[in-house]
């Protein structure tokens, strides 16, 4: 393909989700060895009522009330699967599924009881979102690169995923050592001085922050496969943590590059006429990747189970 | 200030925090309705080797935990040498009981150890030549440095405690903290431990150890805390190890098999 064809149509989706697909998958990593991957279920639902709830305050459909009421949403949510996990004792994924669906199903009614039918907010678009059409037409060719110009009329979500995957890279790189003690040993780390429960709640809002931002540009679907899919299956390739956050860095980029070129040419070489869904087809490459993992990965077996009697 | 009436009846005085490794006063943690401890006073030793003894769900972890900020309490004060827990944080090495973290983690040997550095590597100082060796001297008190880069999950359960003793070595402590180091280990783990343990209160520090097996308290420790929810005793085991302490604090549950093994162990 010329740059002539693929810069303005192509270079900016595929960068879009390659950022959203680590910007997922580097918290993820720490989500899923803290039994709390749900929870990027559980972020993706409750954005909706925080995004009526800003939209509603502020009248507009712009991108910082909306992330804003998602994020706020988000510590809501957070702290409610707290108080339900430690008031009635049960364990937090039960807590997580209460606490998603009775707000998600809230944001439903708030959406259908008040004036929002100006809201862009349909079903497709929030589970697939439009990766493809975060397209730059104002590139003409590779040299748009250097060309202040054509650079003004990218795509707001790239620098937007851009500067949220900095922060998660920022964040992980920052607090690795305490995230990675507190994940492994939560008692331990706070006898020598971490506070497990803020440095778990800011691990939860950065996972909310990365999965707003990420919904925002290419829906819902990247976000909940992007937070398992490549931990989950960089786990089964090395037992050591720094090898499984590379893996599943690697694991992201592969299915959004693939996902994404696979949705445009696949059905082509299939015969069809249509390209399918990126955000879909990107979802389906990182399942695929966790099951060739979960089959030929080298360390997929759970060697800490309790087998010695 | 209140003195407390213990179970068999003899007033408790309130003695001042002073300068103990590890003082304790009124504390009383809860989990949900019923007390697991309940205002009890703790004045460790220091330089001796202290059992924390008692019955199941005594409250023994729970003692702990709540010294270490770990839980929190819902009264009480604690002092470690002297000072507020947190600016002693440094002087404090902890063993959690094994069976408390995921051993799946994908984490080697040597990582754990390096773990115990924590405090002097802060959050992005560099990992140096010197760290590693003394992890791995550490791993070498505890017969344990052929395994540096075996994956945890691969060991068995008391390679899998000396490791986690290795990391509280790292942590070059004045107090070494121990929730049941000993539960379901094997016979030369068990020597292993004791005899870093001691080595320790050698060298001056302080141990206070969880511990369940009655019949080697008079065999590896100085000291005993008896307890059940309240306290029961505390002083060395010739004064507070002995039948009348032992029946207050486990009542009719201590095992007619048990109270032999005791009797012989006693003399």
């Amino acid at each position: 393909m010329s740059g002539e064809e693929f810069v303005p149509l192509s270079l900016t989706p595929l960068l879009i989700g390659i950022f959203a697909a680590v910007a997922c998958a580097l918290p993820g990593n720490f989500l899923v060895l803290r039994r709390q991957a749900l929870i990027g279920d559980a972020i993706s639902h409750v954005v909706l009522p925080g995004i009526v709830v800003a939209f509603l305050i502020s009248g507009v459909i712009a991108a910082w009330p909306m992330m804003l009421g998602a994020a706020g949403a988000a510590v809501v949510a957070v702290v409610l699967i707290e108080a339900i996990r430690r008031l009635g004792r049960i364990e937090p994924g039960a807590a997580m599924g209460v606490v998603f669906t009775t707000m998600f199903a809230g944001g439903v009614l708030l959406l259908e009881q008040t004036d929002t039918s100006t809201v862009h907010l349909d079903v497709e678009h929030a589970l697939y979102g439009n990766l493809e059409s975060l397209i730059w037409l104002d590139a003409t060719g590779w040299a748009s690169l250097w060309d202040a110009e054509a650079l003004a009329g990218l795509p707001v979500e790239l620098p937007r995923m851009f500067v949220t995957l900095i922060g998660v890279i920022l964040f992980t790189w920052l607090l690795w050592r305490p995230l990675k003690l507190s994940t492994f040993d939560e008692g331990f780390a706070r006898t020598v001085g971490i506070r497990t429960n803020l440095l778990g709640l800011a691990l939860v809002i950065v996972a909310a922050i990365a999965a707003v931002a990420a919904f925002d540009a290419v829906g819902s679907i990247i976000v909940i496969a992007m937070f398992i899919c490549p931990p989950a299956a960089a786990r089964m390739m090395t037992n050591q943590l720094e090898g499984q956050v590379a893996w599943s860095v690697i694991f992201a980029v592969i299915s959004a590059v693939s996902g994404y070129i696979l949705a445009g040419y696949g059905p082509l070489w299939l015969g069809g006429a249509d390209a399918v869904s990126a955000a879909g087809m990107i979802a389906t490459t990182s399942g695929l990747i966790l099951a060739l993992a979960a089959i030929f990965g080298p360390c997929r077996t759970r060697t800490g189970a309790p087998s010695q009697a | 200030m209140l003195d407390l009436v213990s179970d068999h009846g003899k007033a408790i005085k309130t003695p001042p925090l002073g300068d103990s490794p590890l003082a304790i006063r009124g504390l009383t943690v809860s989990y949900g309705q019923k007390p697991a401890v309940f205002s009890v006073d703790m004045t460790v030793r220091p330089g001796a080797m202290t059992a924390i003894i008692g019955p199941n769900g005594a409250g023994k972890s729970t003692l702990l935990k709540a010294a270490l900020g770990i839980v929190k309490p819902l009264s009480g004060q604690v002092s470690v040498f002297g000072k507020p827990l947190d600016d002693q944080r440094a002087r404090i090495a902890y063993v959690p009981q094994r069976a408390s973290v995921d051993w799946d983690f994908p984490t080697r040997v040597i990582d754990v150890v390096l773990m115990g550095l924590y405090r002097e590597l802060g959050l992005l100082g560099r990992l140096r030549a010197r760290h590693t060796a003394k992890a791995m001297d550490c791993l070498n008190r505890v017969g344990m440095h052929d395994f540096v880069d075996r994956q945890i999950g691969q060991l068995s359960g008391g390679q899998q405690q000396r490791v986690f003793l290795a990391r509280a070595l790292a942590q070059e402590a004045d107090l070494y903290l121990l929730d049941e180091p000993f539960a379901g280990v094997d016979a030369a783990t068990e020597k292993a431990i004791i005899s870093v343990l001691k080595s320790l209160r050698e060298a001056g520090k302080t141990v206070v150890v969880v511990h369940h097996d009655l019949a080697t308290v008079t065999d590896y420790f100085d000291h005993v805390f008896l307890i059940n929810t309240r306290k029961v005793a505390e002083g060395s085991v010739a004064e507070a190890f002995t039948a009348e302490t032992l029946q207050a604090a486990y009542g009719g549950r201590l095992a007619t098999a048990q109270v032999d093994q005791l009797a012989k162990a006693l003399g």
